[in-house]
């Protein structure tokens, strides 16, 4: 076991682990952040998409001794009570059908919307390739960055 | 208890309620868990005697809350949102106001399983008149303690009105006084005219939506307990294979690892299979270890089984005598030799995973001193896992508690309970709760699979372009089971078909046979059992015959459909088929896709499809671009469905719709199994692709029919006719036929 001080959410967090920890299972055992899911512990899934230093990442295959003092956010962390352009969109249009790629898909589309604020359907296509939905509700997250990127746009949120 | 309410004496209504009046009937053994929807935090705390709780899945706090359980398990299919708006809606109570939490297992709730999309027909009528019951006595407190007559109320957003003297009492206020009433008798609760439903019909929003947006526990691999171990289980790769040894010495001293051991399971294909457990203090320290597990494996007698052997055996046997006969009319022999033209084809498919996104997970926590077991689950049939716990473990049912806790999908992978004796098998030997979880490789490669199978088919079409002969050799897989002493081969889940499955009853000349393969393959029910293939096998052969008639395919459709409104079952147990719902849809669906009416460019083309199945009536017609390379993209999908007369939840249903669709163009195009040395070969995603959001673009078009019929199901029914729908495109825009899933195996290029 080794410590190691992570910046996560903003915080500088503490944990106890084998070094090669994937950050994945050290957010979801060790500091109860558990919005982060397990899909495939392969990067072929994106369910565990975490953003370091902005840069969305997979933190199923991320060894905490790797991370150093990065910045990691999670979709705990993405912003307070909700309010990111994204996640109001996603229950105004009623997005996920089980939810488990959710957290995944929104920190992919959050790093999309931020670095083109008016994404085209190709620029989805090829930033949200990575990100798997079993459910394929692919429509609606689709419309979702649209409708996110709307919002965002209009610095507002969402009506509903 | 699952009988309608109109059936429900009055005492047993009351003694439903004592069942929340009294706290749960079930132990709690005191281990609280991390999660925020599990009924138990909520329903556990002692009821306020102002709270109103006439019924187990109702209670109206003094606040003005209401809070409903949804006793069904929550999969994505969005049941903890609709059903409960049933109730809302005959409640009068605003949406807002509504809590809603999800049940425990509880035989106060009746059925809870999450199958066969049969959640919304068994409970739609019950909801109403839960809603509507509750309701009644809310205008009856009100008009008690106003000394006005109850017919000069009426109760509208969370309150009770009296017009007359603009008097106004909301739930809250009325919970005390509602709690002393009697439950009215069934004659004296009316429901509401749907001509004046608020509520259903409108499009309401997942109610989990801010909790899975926010990243807060909601799923079964998230739950947490103090102390609580991680657990992983090796099985065997050849299903059912036997542990001779394995290194426990040697894990017991990785890091974190608490113990090792040998679980030595039963010979059940879909119980609890031997396997090697490791408990660690994290998922990744029992992980890690597991990556030095060896293991001598004892396995059997299935250990060369092989796709290919399989696929060879198929088509041997489909040239002798077929073992089953499952329908015989007429005689397709003399048929075929005096038809004009005869249609023959082979159609296979392929062995496939449910591969949700959430693998297989669930903690358990045994308490020695009680012999009891408490379970934390996403199952979708919690009523049988707590019977195998209780017939594998011999601890009696009223001593398992299980938790219904969110899936990360199902589609039928959850109906079975591998997963829950495992855990349960692991924390039995543990003195600590045990979050057993899966990784990938073991979800696909110990799955219950969807069976793969090949069908032998010939068709006649006499001069006249009418389809006059049908034979099916359906060769496909089984396992043997034994029972009351006699072992015999049973078709896996989807490996059986029912002679009356369309166009069973509607030919003078049929012959429906059947041969299975024993494989020693555990099979499970695929969303839309047996439906997601025959569709795509039946729809795209009487396409072939359609073309070989020289007719349009929706006209010979319709034709073959015929003229009576109802064509019965067969025999005692056979269900009828409302031709006349299925010509309805088919019609509509050829009139809002504008079926025939454009002349498409080679390459492209339209294919029409439908399918009765989970009690509803569809019809789809589908639109694909094919590239001279014999890349497929579908680009439009209409769907019309006739699923009763009332759509609950408009966002959830036409997410359902598009779900299924998108599932389907997915199943089409990707998943594949195979099988050698009697294992799965595949192991995780780069080796089992599904759709991708950049192959998505598909357009798709939802229309509910709504019909006088009841109100019926949406999680399965849309999704057997994509596939057919899509290859009639294919063969409308290329002139090549797909015969065998998925569409890789085709060439489609063209020139």
């Amino acid at each position: 076991m080794t410590r190691y001080k992570l910046d996560i959410n903003g915080k500088m967090q503490t944990i106890d682990v084998m070094p090669d920890t994937p950050l994945l299972w050290a957010l979801r055992d060790s500091l109860n952040l558990v919005g982060t899911k397990y899909g495939c512990g392969a990067g072929q899934c994106g369910a565990c998409t975490v953003h370091v230093n902005g840069v969305p990442a997979r933190s199923c295959l991320l060894p905490v001794s790797s991370l150093g003092k990065q910045k990691i956010t999670t979709i705990e962390g993405l912003a307070t009570q909700a309010s990111h352009p994204l996640q109001t969109a996603w229950q105004e249009l009623d997005v996920p059908q089980c939810g488990y790629c959710q957290a995944g898909q929104i920190m992919t589309a959050a790093a999309l919307i931020r670095d083109k604020p008016h994404p085209s359907d190709a620029d989805i296509d090829a930033a949200m390739g990575g990100n798997l939905c079993r459910c394929a509700t692919y429509i609606r997250i689709r419309a979702g960055i649209h409708r996110a990127a709307e919002l965002a746009a209009a610095g507002k949120k969402g009506t509903k | 208890m699952s009988a309608p309410l109109q059936s429900t004496t009055r005492r047993d209504f009351l003694r439903m309620s004592a069942f929340t009046g009294g706290g749960l009937v079930l132990a709690c053994m005191g281990v609280s868990s991390n999660h925020a929807n599990a009924a138990d935090t909520v329903i556990n705390k002692p009821t306020a005697a102002t709270d109103f709780t006439p019924h187990a899945l109702i209670r109206i706090g003094s606040d003005g809350t209401v809070t409903l359980v949804s006793k069904q398990p929550e999969i994505g299919q969005g049941i903890k949102t609709s059903l409960p708006m049933v109730i809302a809606e005959e409640l009068e109570v605003n949406w807002k106001d509504v809590r809603i939490i999800q049940g425990d297992l509880n035989p106060a709730y009746g059925s809870q399983g999450a199958g066969g999309s049969t959640s919304t027909p068994t409970n739609y009528n019950e909801f109403h008149r839960l809603g509507a019951t509750a309701r009644t006595m809310l205008v009856q407190a009100a008009a008690q303690i106003w000394q006005v007559a109850a017919s000069e109320c009426h109760a509208a957003d969370s309150a009770v009105h009296h017009a007359a003297s603009k008097r106004r009492l909301g739930f809250g206020e009325l919970a005390a006084t509602a709690a002393t009433l009697p439950v009215p008798d069934a004659k004296d609760v009316k429901l509401k005219d749907p001509a004046q439903f608020k509520l259903l019909g409108t499009r309401i929003g997942g109610v989990d939506n801010p909790a899975i947006v926010s990243g807060k526990p909601l799923f079964g691999i998230d739950v947490k307990l103090p102390g609580m171990l991680y657990a992983v289980y090796e099985k065997c790769p050849v299903f059912g294979g036997k542990v001779v040894s394995a290194n426990l010495d040697v894990i017991k001293k990785q890091p974190g690892v608490r113990d090792a051991f040998i679980v030595e399971g039963t010979d059940n294909l879909r119980g609890l299979m031997p396997g090697v457990a490791i408990v660690a203090e994290t998922t990744w320290a029992a992980f890690s270890a597991r990556k030095l597990l060896t293991v001598q494996w004892d396995e059997g007698q299935w250990a060369s089984a092989s796709w290919d052997n399989f696929s060879k055996q198929a088509r041997e046997l489909s040239q002798k005598p077929a073992n089953t006969t499952l329908r015989k009319d007429g005689d397709v022999a003399a048929a075929m030799s005096k038809a004009a033209k005869t249609v023959e084809a082979a159609y296979s498919y392929p062995f496939i995973s449910h591969a949700s996104m959430e693998p297989q997970n669930c903690t358990a926590a045994f308490d020695a001193a009680t012999g009891s077991v408490e379970i934390w689950a996403p199952t979708q049939l919690p009523e049988s896992g707590q019977a195998l716990v209780a017939d594998l473990f011999g601890i009696p049912k009223e001593k398992i508690r299980l938790h219904i806790i969110r899936s990360g999908g199902g589609f039928g992978r959850r109906l079975s309970s591998d997963f829950i004796v495992e855990a349960v098998a692991i924390a039995k030997l543990v003195k600590a709760p045990v979050k057993l979880t899966w990784s990938r490789e073991d979800d696909l490669r110990h799955d219950h699979y969807r069976a793969g199978g090949f069908h032998f088919l010939r068709g006649a079409v006499d001069a006249s372009g009418k389809l006059t002969a049908w034979r099916n050799h359906f060769v496909s897989f089984g396992n043997k089971v034994t029972r009351d002493g006699k072992t015999q081969l049973q078709a896996g889940s989807g490996g059986s078909l029912s002679g009356d499955e369309f166009p069973g009853r509607w030919l003078d000349n049929c012959l429906l046979e059947q041969t299975l393969m024993e494989c020693h393959i555990p099979m499970g029910p695929w969303r839309a059992p047996g439906s997601n293939v025959f569709a795509w096998v039946f729809h795209s052969f009487i396409d072939e015959l359609a073309h070989a008639a020289g007719q349009d395919p929706l006209a010979f459709r319709l034709a073959m459909l015929g003229d009576k409104e109802i064509v019965p079952g067969t025999g005692e147990r056979g269900q009828p088929y409302h031709v006349g719902r299925m010509k309805r849809v088919l019609q509509e669906v050829a009139d809002k896709s504008g079926w025939g009416k454009r002349k498409f460019p080679r390459g492209q083309g339209q294919g029409i499809a439908f399918h009765f199945s989970h009690r509803g009536y569809i019809a789809e017609v589908a639109e694909v671009t094919v590239s001279k390379k014999g890349e497929v993209t579908v680009d439009r999908v209409v769907v019309v469905t006739d699923i009763g007369a009332q759509i609950v939840n408009l966002s959830g249903a036409e997410h359902q719709v598009q779900g299924s669709v998108l599932d389907g163009i997915s199943t089409l195009k990707h998943p594949e199994l195979d099988i050698q040395k009697g294992r799965i070969v595949q192991s995780n995603f780069h080796e089992y692709p599904l759709l991708r959001i950049n192959d998505s673009k598909t357009k798709v078009e939802v229309h509910f029919l709504k019909t006088d019929f009841p109100v019926t199901g949406l999680g399965e029914p849309a999704f057997p006719p994509l596939a057919p729908a899509v290859c009639n495109a294919i063969f409308a825009a290329t002139g090549k036929r797909v015969r065998q899933l998925p569409l890789t195996h085709t060439d489609l290029s063209w020139e």
